[in-house]
């Protein structure tokens, strides 16, 4: 199918859900409702024609000087078909929550969990929300436009090492 | 008697002959011309690194192609990358494994400062963790740059006092 078929089928299907769609150089981009993720996931995965059997990425993005919100973006692709659709959801900056998709791919598990870690961003319903790639002592969200740049926070092990230099 | 063997080398110019010189110089000259490197690879710069040690740079000619990946059986550490924060711990109990005397050389930009990468997981210079003999810029350096730091590090060696590491 075509971006432009996905497209019709989708809003056909979720009228409400799809706030916003976009077509640029024949990549469709959809930009999703938070409380329809995943319903619209679910749809996207299980209906026969469209078929987005792969997440192939999840990842989060800061808007919140331009737009105030965080946007959690997922990049679909139907191995089957050989089509592909991109969600964005815009999730607001003071209550960063979002429902998970690990239930309708797996493989979003981990991908969750680098989002939240890097944006803070808290998927509900995620079977196991822990920080995946900063030291356990890290402290804040280093991906967040408002994190300064030059803030460093070298793990205890790391300033250990240091010490026995000098 | 009839010689039966033949006189290659510089054991033709010199004949059957005695040689004196101090112990250090003969020390000093043993170790410059049998490094043993500890590739410590991280990014880029460990592709040149690999380059040095391939036919065509061929690192044989100056005595070093022995990459040992056992610390213990080293003497110079080669940073080749970006290091951060979570990896600064290994790199430092590598370096502490190796036997003296040792020596290190920083290579590219990241080793050397941290490069392009002023962010929070990268520690800003491999010389914030350990003493540093040669600093070889370069994003990443030539093949030949690497072979040049080695010669250093054989010249450093050659002066250096084989009791204590200078």
């Amino acid at each position: 199918m075509d971006s432009e078929a996905i497209a019709a089928v989708i809003k056909a299907k979720f009228p409400k859900a799809i706030v916003d769609s976009s077509i640029f150089r024949s990549e469709l981009t959809l930009v999703v409702e938070k409380g329809y993720i995943t319903e619209v996931a679910k749809f996207l995965k299980e209906d026969k024609e469209l078929n987005f059997n792969f997440l192939s990425d999840l990842c989060g993005v800061d808007r919140i000087e331009t737009d105030g919100v965080f946007e959690v973006v997922y990049h679909l692709y139907s191995i089957d078909k050989n089509h592909r659709v991109r969600l964005k959801v815009p999730v607001p900056s003071h209550e960063p929550y979002i429902p998970t998709v690990v239930n309708i791919w797996k493989t979003a598990n981990w991908h969750e969990r680098e989002t939240y870690d890097m944006f803070g961003i808290i998927f509900e319903g995620h079977p196991d929300l822990r920080k995946i790639l900063t030291s356990e002592d890290f402290e804040g969200y280093p991906l967040r436009k408002d994190y300064p740049v030059d803030k460093r926070q070298p793990p205890t092990l790391y300033d250990t090492y240091r010490r026995s230099k000098e | 008697m009839e010689e039966r063997w033949v006189r290659v080398g510089i054991e033709s110019r010199l004949g059957d002959n005695v040689l004196t010189t101090t112990l250090e110089t003969m020390i000093n000259w043993a170790r410059k011309s049998s490094l043993w490197p500890m590739p410590f690879g991280l990014a880029c710069c460990a592709l040149e690194m690999m380059a040095v040690v391939a036919p065509r740079y061929d690192l044989a000619r100056f005595g070093a192609e022995v990459f040992r990946f056992s610390p213990r059986q080293s003497d110079l550490m080669i940073v080749a990358g970006t290091l951060t924060y979570k990896m600064a711990s290994v790199a430092r109990k590598i370096y502490d494994q190796m036997p003296e005397p040792k020596w290190v050389i920083a290579m590219g930009a990241c080793a050397i400062s941290g490069g392009i990468y002023n962010t929070y997981s990268v520690v800003q210079g491999i010389d914030q963790i350990m003493p540093v003999d040669v600093y070889l810029p370069g994003c990443p350096p030539r093949p030949e740059a690497l072979i040049q730091a080695i010669m250093e590090i054989q010249k450093k060696i050659e002066k250096g006092s084989f009791e204590k590491k200078a």
